[in-house]
């Protein structure tokens, strides 16, 4: 239910993400969603690929702090008041979204939405009790 | 274990009487044989015959840094250069270095001392000494070498740098002890990480760390990261080179000065007076045995105190405290005192990070900023911005509290600070004033 997220620490410079992304790309891993936050010095580059463990190796290896962290990936119907539909199932359960970030399936009619909970098992438990779509990490990765 | 019982454990008297006795021999030797000293003399109205108790140190000019660079290069030498077999030279960081040299005897009296030092740290002559002191006109480098081979004990002559062959040859050739800068041996844990090598399975059981300041944090992380013991060595090579002082490995507590051949004395920088046992000042030293480059009242410009209680180990040398920073090196931030160390103590007594950072003094308009490089590892890195300028705003609190200073972190990739395969730079000042 969980899904792999990848976060790596950027300093505000000119070139880190395109070394992240060349990084990457050298090694044959493909991006499947990314969320970059960011303040006056610095930047949290988040990333969801197909091969986390390997991400994680040839960023180590050229110097990047690189975190691993537990996310949940929601379907959300691609129409109005799909997602405050899901965010006031939450908001009912004082569950509190850190941050999140979306993309549109190439086919199908559902955005996904990436979830990053305070307390991910809860929110988890609530989104399965109300019916809302979790979407395996297997089926993202490989999309 | 003690190398020179004799000496190292003279009883305070006996020791007094033959300081006294070498001081008066020195005084004499330096007024018939170096004009600057007869000139300094003369000018205070001081004669050789003055000096008749230890008190009387009291009445001799000090030698500062600019009198040895006012008579560069051998303007200061008491014995021709024929007897002279040896010239180091101090790295100059601002213009020209200061030089120093040695009659063979004084390389015989170094080694001693040097003996004395690895003595103090255990080291005998079944330890593989693994030297990583920078070889060359710095003084490091070829004063523990020839400590080590006076002690008797395998000296592998590494010099800084090549730091993966570092470890290589640590692991193959089973090095037991490590001599290094601290900056240096902590940079040597990160190489020997990358490459997969565990200290814990290396046979190092102690090192001797000098040259630059360093904090009690920093040596927690030492001892930590290469799973060894960390002793504090002191000396520069305006007095000797490595020698000067060196810490127990039975009290830990404070470094030991080799007084039978240097006078130490703690002075209030701005005043020049003495002060006693217990508070802080800058270390001044008088070389008593030195033949080719004696000094009489040398301002170190390093910041410690003296401490008089006898310690476990025998040793009736006094001792002097870690160095805490260099007067010269003291930032005046909005008019509040900074030393770098204080700030690496504060560093290192938060969970994580890293015992690399860097200042970076500036001026903007008439504020003097103080901005702190800090690099993020996986310890400390969270995937929200929350968390990491939470990090950020306690390291400003914490300096805040502790020196009175406000101060603005900024928080680097890792490795983006210079390791220093030497002296760390942990200043930068851009302050054009």
């Amino acid at each position: 239910m969980k899904i792999d997220q990848i976060s790596v620490f950027l300093e505000n410079k000119s070139g880190r993400l395109a070394k992240v992304t060349r990084v990457l790309g050298e090694a044959g891993i493909n991006i499947r969603a990314l969320s970059l936050a960011d303040t006056t010095d610095f930047g949290i580059l988040r990333l969801i690929v197909n091969d986390s463990q390997k991400a994680r190796e040839v960023l180590k290896e050229n110097g990047f702090t690189v975190g691993k962290t537990e996310v949940v990936a929601v379907e959300v119907e691609d129409k109005p008041g799909g997602l405050a539909g899901i965010l006031g199932v939450l908001s009912d359960h004082d569950i509190n979204v850190e941050y999140m970030y979306a993309f549109v399936e190439q086919s199908g009619e559902n955005a996904i939405i990436i979830c990053r909970f305070d307390e991910t098992d809860k929110a988890i438990d609530v989104l399965q009790k109300n019916n809302i779509a979790i979407l395996r990490g297997e089926k993202l990765y490989q999309f | 274990m003690i190398w020179d019982k004799e000496f190292e454990t003279l009883p305070r008297e006996a020791l007094e009487a033959l300081k006294l006795k070498r001081l008066q021999d020195l005084v004499k030797r330096v007024y018939a044989t170096v004009p600057f000293y007869k000139r300094a003399f003369d000018e205070r109205g001081v004669k050789p015959e003055d000096i008749k108790s230890l008190d009387d140190l009291k009445i001799l000019p000090f030698t500062t840094k600019q009198d040895l660079r006012d008579n560069y290069p051998y303007g200061l030498f008491a014995v021709p250069l024929e007897s002279v077999v040896r010239i180091h030279a101090s790295s100059g960081t601002t213009g020209k270095p200061t030089v120093v040299g040695y009659t063979r005897k004084d390389i015989e009296t170094w080694a001693e001392l040097m003996a004395r030092a690895l003595s103090a740290a255990r080291v005998t002559k079944s330890d593989i000494i693994h030297n990583s002191y920078g070889y060359g006109l710095f003084t490091g480098g070829l004063g523990l070498h020839y400590g080590a081979e006076r002690l008797g004990a395998s000296v592998i002559p590494m010099s800084g740098g090549n730091s993966k062959k570092q470890i290589m040859i640590m692991e193959d050739f089973g090095s037991t002890i490590l001599t290094s800068t601290p900056s240096y041996a902590l940079s040597l844990a990160e190489t020997a990480e990358e490459m997969g090598v565990d200290f814990k399975k290396l046979k190092l059981k102690a090192g001797l760390f000098g040259a630059e300041p360093w904090s009690e944090g920093m040596r927690e992380e030492i001892e930590k990261k290469l799973n060894l013991s960390a002793m504090d060595l002191y000396g520069l090579s305006e007095i000797i080179g490595p020698g000067v002082a060196v810490e127990c490995m039975e009290a830990k507590r404070g470094l030991h000065v080799f007084e039978d051949h240097f006078i130490v004395e703690v002075i209030n920088p701005k005043t020049c007076e003495t002060l006693p046992y217990g508070q802080r000042g800058e270390l001044v030293f008088t070389t008593l045995t030195k033949e080719a480059f004696p000094l009489i009242r040398y301002r170190t410009r390093d910041i410690s105190v003296l401490n008089p209680e006898l310690c476990v180990c025998g040793r009736t040398f006094v001792r002097m405290e870690r160095v805490s920073g260099r007067s010269d090196d003291m930032l005046i931030i909005r008019g509040v005192n900074v030393f770098p160390s204080q700030i690496e103590s504060i560093l290192m007594n938060i969970e994580g990070i890293e015992p690399h950072y860097l200042l970076i003094v500036d001026r903007k308009g008439t504020m003097d900023t103080l901005e702190i490089q800090v690099e993020v590892n996986e310890r400390v890195f969270s995937d929200e911005i929350k968390n990491l300028q939470i990090l950020g705003k306690k390291i400003e609190k914490d300096i805040k509290d502790f020196l009175g200073v406000s101060t603005m972190v900024k928080l680097v990739e890792p490795k983006t600070i210079q390791r220093s395969e030497g002296k760390a730079q942990r200043v930068i000042d851009k302050r054009k004033i």
